[in-house]
């Protein structure tokens, strides 16, 4: 499957921005079973600083936003080719090591109800596990847009009982942990069959398992990822996978909206 | 503690005049006790002038006060500092090889020699150094080994401090008074020089810039501001090395490079000696509350634009549990047995080590793993019953939070008294600089000297001294 991806993210500021800095983790990891050709990163109103691989392997570009500015636009696309994986990655590689992965962090820290759903999880093996977990989050956790806050944490979803990609897959990461393996957060595109135009970034789960390494579980379409799904960055939660991390000072009043296009080449 | 036990480093233990102090002895004994007195005073004085003053955490905020002096030097034979010199650099050696390894492959925990968890659960282990190369492969660039001694040849390490060390400038400002008080001891006694301290860390620093700098690297000394207790030492540091001193606001990103505020405009700098704890290094990585550091500098060092020195995450390496493993880090990354000795430690988190600990209170130090300073220590023999009770409590409580150590019988040097001569504890913390290619440990260091007579706690904070510490030619 070769997919054609376009994603504009623009932040308007009703007081201009003094002085500002965004890290843009916008750029597919290359390798697995995904190669990317083309991929471009343009800023409008703002200049890239430098880029780095960060200690998940992430690919980043700094960028500093002009000063005084109070639109910015970040721009990036290109064409992924995917080849069928069944969301299987395979062994962990890379040096950030294995055991990272079963940091808790603030918004995947197993509170009471986290546990209790990863109580419920039963299965011959470590693969059915995961995949009884990715349905039991999805039965916890309605998929409902615009009810839920950015900032929840793995916790307050299962509260709440509904939330959107990222909170499933918090849940799923927070739970997996509890059950003692690594887990991270995957941030990245998904190409829909009966749409190309999207308005955001879609999110899932990988688990290391001991067999397999790592595979990707899907709880919003209770499925493991297959050839329409990006991978773009991970991390221990969304925090560390965001495509845009800033810092400024100055520009508040600010509005953000983003136009994604993902559409399969023939 | 029984003085018999004591080794004094000018008498020894049978009342012999040991052969490095024997010009000093027949100096001092030359001297009219009144005018040493006022000696005393007037060096008391020049530090007044000079500024050399310290804030003591846990006392009004504003309070600042000087660390006392003592005009009688502590020296050290040339055969001695040969030796320590040669343990000093392999256990440097050794935690560089270990960082670079912690934040890559992590071989030493596949090898099973450090258990797993001693990073896993260390807070000191900064993940954004996961992956990171720093240039010239150097970490540590700035290193103080704590040593103590209790005989005349057994040195212990008591500390590794791997992250910013501090008090290089009461090493300096102390051979300065001496040599301006007393010009003639140094007529007498061929003392090796420390003078050359901040050029050789200007130089040393300037080798450690990254492969983006042009020939003669910009070096800054990146300091909290004012109101940190080492404020002076920054200042002090950077006047002395002729590099500018910097605070985070003077700084930002530009061109992907961490560049400082200057009258011609803004001037990328290559090296900064920072001495900004990691946490408070870069808001848009770390503590996004700190005012005190520069937003993006750890992507421009992990783009290879800046050394930051020391290289963010090296607590990992003075964490006092990982102390612990000290002679197995050495031994797995030199493939040599350690040179200087590791004080025998319990690590309370181990359950037959805490039973032990929990019996022999009263004869053990305790020490918090993460703690510095002096701070929430128990020394048993000089602790009260009710001391002992209350710090039993915090150890069952978290028991992994603690290691405990045999109670020391650290060497003595005298001091300058009312009534003489009379001896009181220290112990030694030289400065290793540290480049790709070499190793340069300044010759002396500094000593510090527990005032009260019979104390063990040397720290500054608590009360300490200092000495000048000779390390003669031999």
């Amino acid at each position: 499957m070769r997919l054609k991806i376009r994603h504009t993210t623009r932040y308007q500021f009703e007081a201009p921005v003094h002085r500002g800095l965004q890290q843009l983790r916008v750029t597919p990891l290359a390798g697995g079973n995904q190669s990317v050709t083309g991929w471009s990163v343009e800023i409008d109103q703002g200049t890239k600083q430098l880029e780095f691989q960060d200690h998940f392997g992430n690919h980043v570009d700094l960028i500093a936003l002009d000063t005084d500015t109070q639109e910015v636009t970040i721009t990036c696309g290109g064409e992924v080719e995917l080849v069928e994986n069944h969301g299987v990655l395979g062994r962990h590689w890379g040096p950030t090591p294995l055991w990272l992965y079963k940091r808790q962090t603030d918004r995947t820290k197993a509170g009471v109800n986290v546990r209790r759903l990863a109580r419920q999880v039963e299965g011959d093996s470590d693969l059915d596990r995961m995949h009884m977990l990715k349905e039991l989050t999805a039965d916890a956790v309605a998929y409902k847009t615009g009810a839920s806050e950015p900032d929840w944490t793995a916790e307050d979803a299962v509260i709440e009982g509904h939330g959107v990609c990222q909170d499933h897959a918090h849940v799923f990461i927070a739970c997996a942990r509890v059950l003692g393996l690594p887990a991270r957060y995957v941030s990245g595109y998904l190409m829909m069959d009966d749409r190309t135009d999207q308005d955001a970034m879609h999110a899932w789960a990988e688990v290391c398992l001991p067999d397999l390494g790592w595979v990707g579980f899907d709880a919003s379409n209770r499925m493991s990822p297959d050839t329409r799904y990006v991978r773009v960055a991970t991390g221990l939660d969304y925090s560390d996978a965001a495509p845009v991390i800033g810092t400024r000072v100055g520009g508040t009043g600010e509005a953000l909206s983003v136009e994604i296009e993902v559409a399969q080449q023939q | 503690m029984d003085q018999n036990q004591v080794f004094d480093e000018m008498w020894g233990r049978e009342e012999n005049l040991r052969a490095p102090y024997g010009l000093f002895k027949s100096w001092f004994d030359g001297e009219e006790p009144k005018r040493l007195r006022a000696k005393q005073r007037e060096a008391e004085e020049l530090f007044r002038l000079t500024g050399i003053t310290f804030n003591v955490y846990g006392q009004a905020a504003a309070e600042e006060r000087l660390i006392p002096f003592d005009i009688v030097p502590r020296i050290i034979s040339g055969l001695e500092w040969q030796r320590l010199s040669k343990g000093i650099e392999q256990r440097v050696r050794a935690i560089n090889a270990f960082l670079y390894d912690i934040y890559h492959g992590q071989e030493i925990i596949k090898a099973g020699r450090l258990p797993e968890r001693m990073i896993t659960d260390n807070d000191a282990f900064l993940p954004h150094m996961i992956g990171v190369q720093p240039p010239g492969g150097v970490y540590t660039h700035i290193v103080g080994i704590d040593l103590v001694r209790t005989d005349d040849n057994q040195f212990y390490v008591l500390e590794d401090n791997a992250r910013t060390p501090s008090g290089v400038s009461y090493m300096l400002e102390n051979r300065e008074t001496m040599l301006q008080m007393f010009p003639e001891l140094f007529a007498r006694n061929r003392v090796q020089r420390v003078e050359n301290y901040p050029s050789d860390l200007r130089s040393s620093l300037a080798a450690c810039a990254p492969s983006v700098a042009g020939s003669s690297p910009t070096v800054a000394v990146l300091t909290p501001g004012i109101y940190n207790s080492a404020y002076f030492e920054h200042a002090f540091l950077a006047d002395q090395m002729g590099v500018e001193l910097v605070e985070g606001h003077d700084l930002r990103v530009i061109d992907g490079r961490v560049a400082m505020r200057t009258t011609q405009g803004y001037k990328p700098i290559d090296v900064l000696y920072r001495r900004v704890d990691d946490e408070f290094l870069d808001p848009l990585n770390f503590n996004p509350d700190s005012a005190l550091g520069v937003p993006g500098i750890m992507d421009v060092y992990r783009a290879g634009g800046i050394t930051i020195a020391n290289a963010p995450g090296t607590g990992i390496a003075d964490d006092k549990a990982i102390y612990s493993y000290m002679p197995d880090i050495v031994e797995f990354y030199t493939g040599e047995k350690a040179l200087l000795e590791n004080v025998p430690t319990w690590r309370c988190s181990e359950p037959d080590s805490l039973a032990y600990v929990l019996d022999n209170l009263s004869d053990l130090v305790v020490k918090e793993v993460h703690g510095s300073g002096g701070y929430g220590m128990l020394i048993g023999p000089t602790a009260t019953k009710k001391d002992i009770a209350e710090f039993r409590k915090k150890l069952e409580a978290k028991p992994g939070n603690y290691i405990a150590q045999p109670t020391l019988a650290l060497s003595t040097v005298p001091v300058f008294t009312r009534a003489g001569l009379s001896p009181r504890h220290v112990d030694l913390r030289p400065f290793v600089l540290v480049s790709p290619n070499k190793i340069n440990i300044t010759p002396g260091g500094l000593t510090r000297v527990a005032l009260q007579k019979g104390s063990l706690v040397v720290n500054s904070s608590q009360g300490g001294g200092t000495k000048d510490t000779w390390v003669l030619e031999d």
